[in-house]
């Protein structure tokens, strides 16, 4: 690459000339705008051609993308970073925002991720939602999703971004609700969208401070300006943009909607809540950090709050039977490796962002392969009706188990490339702060082998083992298949399976591909800046080591507990762990003791207090105004003699006020004339 | 030496007269009209005559408006005065006078307006008796009454000199010119002509009996300054020349009760009582030009007498005096709100909506700032273009009967020969879901019948509902920035004034709710009801109620106080500015 001609890149300033090849770049946004809003608007005359048509608009965003990366490819590093200035919008006092976009080597890594992985999983839902009698309107929100991301990722500045983010909320609610005539997925979308709306305040205080502290909103100012700003500032403006990034990025403690968010359609879980939206948070933090930079108290909590959640996420998913949610708190624990690592500051950003990018691959080829597994069965979820579908599925068992091996970081898979340099990176020791390698290398670690049990435990109740469900020949190992429900497992078509392959295939190769030469690190570092290479408390090899040892230990045991020995289809009663993890580890009791019950007291109360005080004066005022005009209106009674009688009356009031103010004497001489 | 009995000509400069002389000219012609023209081509000529007369003296008024002598020559106070201030043409004269002309040309719109019934809202021969077979016989014989349009040529001409003159007694011949043809227009209701009748009586009566109050307080004043011109008037408070010493009890008395009898116009309490009554009695197209346009002319005479012989009292009485439009304001605000409130009678309830904004309006007069009168006049015209369109839209909703129901059905005497004359237009009207036989009555005053006209006439309902957000003061609409304006000036006014601007506001908030009641009905409220038998309701309208369509004239009229509400609200800048130009005034 050329930045290794030329050593290590500093950090860049944007610059506003913007290359003719990037003045491309708004129309990555308003492809699937208009693509949504064209979907929305036709209503049912789109039915026809609606999918192709989304799928048609996604595509072309990824073709923009894919020119706009070629021509940055051709700029030396230190021209990359562009602010695209397209128009002002709010121009009110002290506040100066244009819209405009941010284009350099990190939002391009998104924009890419989001168009290709977005295209695909148009393409596969296709197939999926193909009997779906509102599948226009899953297109459009689609759409609508994918346009949104493309203005957070792209914003270029804080507000413009925060529109994004609140884009991809919306979409997210609605596509989480999409099936909305059964109750309890309409009530996972609220939850979605009300635990959302407490990380998007964190986001709206660090707006707020950030005017307060820079006055302005835009990052070119901001991150100029940041690292002369008081450090209680930034503290603050970084952990209004962490609880930010933990309510998007599903991270401790606001994490529980994700698990119910898989109540929406399977791509939807795949695209937004698996490789794209869920990893905004730490897009955020990643993209904040000249903010975070000036805040060391701020980093330390990023990284608490991603190894609590990426061990959190870890034990949670080695008790789920659902298929869909024990994939969800795997998400939750990788999101977690990344934002530990994007807390650990510069030698973190690029392993963050370089995880997040393969994740995404693998992440969304196995939720993909779920939605295939649930295709075959029938929209089964539960794994313990699984087993033995690898006969029955080929392409899925092939796609899953490459995505099975990425995640684990088996060498050469994607996975091993990311993740096992986090984990390097957590074991670098910080000055003054021994303890912090040990544990936070440690927590990653352990994180490892725990991933690797539980996916393990995923991959092989599904694929592997016994049959566990009744293919209706009578032979069901007398294990309780489901009552009189019989199963055909079979592959999916094609329109589902190519783009499974095609993540798979990213799955093995486009980590070592990245990683090849440090390509990828070196491609961000015009926003990461150059991290100086530091050696960690282990040394690597053992540090690789101890990480294959502890996967090799998780598959080991997964393989013992659930092919060599029966699973059982009725739910075992389970350890105290396991019945914690089940639920969440009580996540959800403990929101609704804390938070939800004593929020229902207050807004009773208050509806009580609503009524009886301010309604019941308001009303009793009404009613006084309502009998004082009765009375007066008495006095309209339609003679004019007393209509005259009320003017004169009035008049000699009003005269008799003003001559009483003027004094007395004066009002004598009126009526005796001249005093002269 | 010219000798004392020599007789010297005046010199009139007529140029400055010409807006005046255009209205009152035509007037006259329309006289004569109605003496020479056939009868067929009476109606269309009067329109065209109304019209044309009505616009060619604003457009008059615009090409003075930019005479440098009425904008002030350089070193020179602004305005022309003629016949030694018989008139006054300064900007503020020719603002009120652009828009009481302005708004008369919209309510002329809508008093020309027949609907589809093919009747206009006037008596075919007003002088006819009700009931009598006389009244039949014009009735069936299809007579006019196209004297309203000179009557009210007549008394525009009469409410553009109002507030353009500096002679008192200029002045009192003014209101009488403006206020007579008002008195015969009020008489002259197709419906209910008893009730218009009475009504036109009694603002006859109170009307004489204020011009006696206005006359007396002129008496008073000529008594202390010798003179009945303001500007004299002015320089003795000013010097204190006047044999009385001082201005006291007597320049008091004098200036409240010259004001006793503009408050009368203006429909403010005690000398509001005659307003609900005449504007219910009164045929609604006139009710709507006279609520806007006189209450315009009389504010404007107001101002000019108020602010001169303020502006000549010493501060402290001139505090006392304020101090008596204090009470005067509150009680206006007060009451108008007040018994609004509990009105059911659309045409009623607007009455004393009027009322209340008169005391708005003297909020911002009692102000007295250059801001003040930027606010009035402001005031003045969003006022005016919502009244008169909440009018217009009164005349459209109409109530109906069987064709075979006779007589006076509820609707008064005109009921029966109404039916006669009128069934083939009923049928005609286009109305749809009505029965084709169903004849139409008068306008469908009570609030009752105004439920479900949301669903039935969606624009009428919406125009309707604006003009009603516009007195209410609701954001983007003319009267939110007009009631700002004044309270604005009325707090420039320092001192106690925000106490008066706290009840404004309070006042205000309850008025939003007879205003937001209407919205609710006509929306929200269902008006078909099922278990009434045997009529159908027309679509969601209350059994017996129907929209009519206008014939055109209303139409443009509704538009035009619907943009101008809109424009005033979301771009009120230019207009405010053009305002404050006519801050300029001379005694």
């Amino acid at each position: 690459m050329l930045s290794s001609a030329i050593g290590p890149t500093e950090i860049v300033v944007a610059t506003d000339v913007v290359p003719p090849g990037l003045q491309l770049a708004p129309l990555l946004v308003l492809l699937p705008l208009v693509g949504a809003a064209i979907l929305l608007l036709a209503g049912r005359r789109s039915d026809r051609w609606g999918a192709w048509f989304g799928v048609a608009t996604s595509a072309g965003a990824f073709a923009v993308a894919v020119a706009v990366v070629v021509t940055m490819l051709g700029l030396p590093a230190e021209e990359r970073v562009v602010d695209h200035r397209l128009f002002d919008w709010i121009s009110a006092g002290g506040l100066d925002v244009a819209v405009g976009m941010r284009i350099d080597p990190l939002s391009m890594t998104f924009v890419l991720l989001v168009t290709f992985v977005g295209t695909l999983i148009h393409v596969y839902a296709v197939a999926y939602m193909a009997h779906d009698q509102d599948r226009r309107r899953f297109f459009a929100y689609l759409n609508l999703f994918v346009a949104a991301m493309l203005i957070l990722v792209l914003a270029d500045s804080f507000l413009l971004l925060f529109v994004g983010w609140e884009g991809v909320g919306l979409a997210s609610y609605l596509l989480i609700g999409f099936w909305n005539h059964r109750r309890d997925y309409a009530v996972a979308a609220k939850k979605a969208f009300v635990m959302n709306r407490i990380g998007d305040l964190g986001l709206i205080a660090a707006l707020m401070l950030m005017f307060a502290t820079f006055g302005a909103v835009d990052f070119a100012t901001v991150f100029e300006q940041a690292p002369a700003a008081d450090v209680a500032l930034l503290t603050a403006t970084g952990l209004a943009l962490l609880v930010a990034a933990c309510g998007k990025s599903a991270q401790f403690p606001l994490q529980a909607w994700l698990g119910d968010a898989m109540a929406g359609p399977t791509p939807v879980s795949a695209l937004i809540h698996a490789a794209t939206m869920v990893t905004a948070g730490v897009y955020l933090v990643v993209r904040s950090a000249p903010i975070f930079e000036g805040a060391p108290t701020a980093q330390l909590v990023v990284v608490i709050v991603g190894g609590v959640t990426l061990l959190f996420g870890a034990i949670v998913g080695c008790a789920k039977d659902d298929i869909k949610k024990a994939l969800a708190a795997s998400t939750m624990s990788q999101i977690g490796y990344m934002i530990l690592a994007a807390g650990l500051g510069p030698i973190g950003y690029a392993f963050a962002i370089f995880h997040l990018v393969t994740h995404g691959f693998f992440k969304a080829g196995m939720f993909l392969g779920a939605g295939s597994v649930m295709h075959g069965m029938g929209d089964e979820v539960n794994m313990r009706r699984f087993g033995a579908l690898r006969t029955s599925m080929k392409v899925t068992w092939i796609t899953f188990g490459l995505g099975w091996l990425a995640i684990l970081g088996v060498p050469p898979f994607s996975g091993f490339w990311s993740k096992d340099k986090i984990i390097e990176a957590a074991f670098v020791p910080v000055d003054g702060e021994p303890w912090r390698a040990w544990v936070f290398g440690g927590v990653a670690l352990l994180g490892a082998g725990i991933t690797a049990f539980y996916m393990s435990r995923l991959f092989f109740m599904t694929f592997h083992g016994e049959r566990r469900w009744n293919d209706g020949s009578g032979d069901e190992h007398g294990r309780g298949p489901r009552d009189g429900v019989v199963q055909h497992p079979h592959e999916s078509p094609r329109l589902m399976t190519v783009p499974m392959i095609v993540l798979a295939v990213g799955s093995v190769a486009l980590g070592g591909l990245l990683a090849f030469g440090d390509g990828f690190v070196h491609w961000l570092e015009p926003v990461t800046g150059h991290a100086a290479h530091e050696d960690p408390v282990l040394p690597v090899w053992l540090i690789i080591t101890l990480t294959l040892v502890l996967v090799a230990l998780g598959v080991l045991l997964a393989w013992r507990r659930y092919v060599t020995t029966r699973v059982p289809v009725a739910v075992p009663r389970g350890s105290v762990l396991t019945r914690a993890a089940r639920r969440d580890l009580y996540q959800d009791d403990v929101n609704e003791a804390v938070v939800m019950r004593p929020g229902q007291y207050l807004t009773r109360s208050l509806v009580y207090a609503d009524r009886q005080m301010v309604d019941g004066g308001w009303m009793g005022l009404a009613g006084l105004v309502g009998s004082i005009g009765e009375r007066v209106r008495g006095m309209q009674n339609g003679f004019v003699r007393s209509y005259a009688a009320i003017m004169l009356a009035g008049l000699l009031v009003v005269i008799a006020v003003v001559l009483a103010l003027s004094g007395g004497a004066d009002a004598t001489d009126a009526l005796t004339g001249p005093t002269s | 030496m010219t000798p004392d009995t020599a007789f010297v000509a005046p010199v009139i400069e007529w140029a400055y007269l010409v807006p005046v002389l255009v209205v009152l000219g035509a007037g006259v012609i329309g006289v004569l009209v109605e003496a020479f023209v056939p009868d067929r081509a009476r109606r269309p000529v009067q329109i065209v005559l109304g019209l044309g007369a009505l616009l060619g003296g604003l457009a008059a008024v615009v090409v003075l408006w930019g005479d440098e002598r009425v904008q002030g020559l350089p070193n020179e106070v602004p305005g022309v005065r003629i016949l030694g201030g018989s008139m006054v043409v300064d900007p503020f004269a020719l603002a009120v006078q652009g828009i009481v002309l302005l708004l008369a040309v919209l309510g002329l719109l809508v008093v020309a307006d027949r609907t589809s019934t093919g009747q206009d809202a006037f008596a075919p021969t007003a002088a006819a008796v009700p009931g009598t077979p006389y009244e039949d016989l014009a009735r069936r014989r299809g007579v006019q009454q196209t004297e309203v349009y000179p009557l009210v040529l007549f008394a525009v001409g009469g409410m553009m000199i109002f507030p353009a003159t500096g002679n008192l007694l200029v002045m009192f011949v003014a209101l009488e010119v403006l206020s007579l043809p008002l008195y015969v227009l009020s008489a002259m209701a197709r419906r209910r002509r008893l009730l218009s009748q009475e009504a036109s009586f009694k603002y006859f009566l109170l009307g004489a009996f204020a011009s006696a109050l206005f006359i007396f307080g002129v008496a008073l004043l000529y008594g202390y300054a010798g003179s009945v011109d303001l500007a004299r008037i002015f320089e003795a408070l000013v010097s204190g020349t006047s044999p009385f010493g001082p201005p006291g009890a007597m320049v008091l008395t004098g200036l409240f009760l010259v004001l006793a009898g503009l408050l009368f116009k203006i429909g403010a309490v005690p000398f509001h009582a005659w307003t609900p009554d005449v504007y219910q009695g009164a045929p609604t197209p006139i009710t709507g030009f006279m609520a806007a346009c006189t209450k315009a002319a009389a504010f404007g005479a107001l101002l000019r007498v108020l602010y001169v012989v303020g502006s000549g009292l010493p501060q402290e009485q001139l505090d006392h005096v304020l101090v008596g439009l204090w009470v005067v304001a509150i009680a206006t605000m007060v009451v108008g709100t007040v018994v609004g409130v509990v009105q059911t009678d659309i045409k009623r309830l607007l009455a004393y909506s009027s009322i209340a904004h008169a005391g708005f309006l003297l909020v911002g007069v009692i102000g007295f700032n250059a801001l003040s009168i930027r606010a009035t006049v402001f005031y003045l015209l969003a006022y005016g273009l919502a009244t008169i369109g909440a009018f217009a839209v009164v005349t459209l909703v109409r109530e109906r009967a069987p064709r075979r129901e006779p007589v006076a059905v509820a609707v008064g005497t005109a009921g029966a020969a109404d039916a006669g004359s009128t069934a083939g237009a009923g049928s005609t009207a286009g109305v749809e879901g009505a029965p084709e036989s169903d004849v139409v009555l008068g306008e469908a005053t009570h609030l009752v019948e105004w439920a479900g006209l949301g669903k039935r006439s969606p624009w009428l309902a919406g125009a309707f509902s604006l003009f009603l957000l516009s007195m209410a003061g609701i954001p983007l609409t003319a009267g939110f920035i007009g009631k700002f304006t004044a309270f604005q000036a009325a707090i420039g006014g320092g001192g106690w004034m925000w106490v008066l601007v706290v009840i404004g506001v309070l006042t205000s908030a309850v008025a939003v709710f007879f205003y937001v009641r209407i919205i609710v009905l006509m929306f929200f409220t269902p008006g078909g009801r099922p278990e009434a038998t045997g009529d159908e309701p027309d679509g969601g309208l209350a059994p017996g109620v129907t929209v009519v369509r206008s014939q055109g004239f209303t139409t443009v009229a509704l538009v035009l106080c619907v943009v101008g509400v809109v424009a005033l609200g979301v771009f009120p800048s230019p207009v405010l500015d053009l305002a404050l130009e006519a801050v300029k005034f001379r005694p």
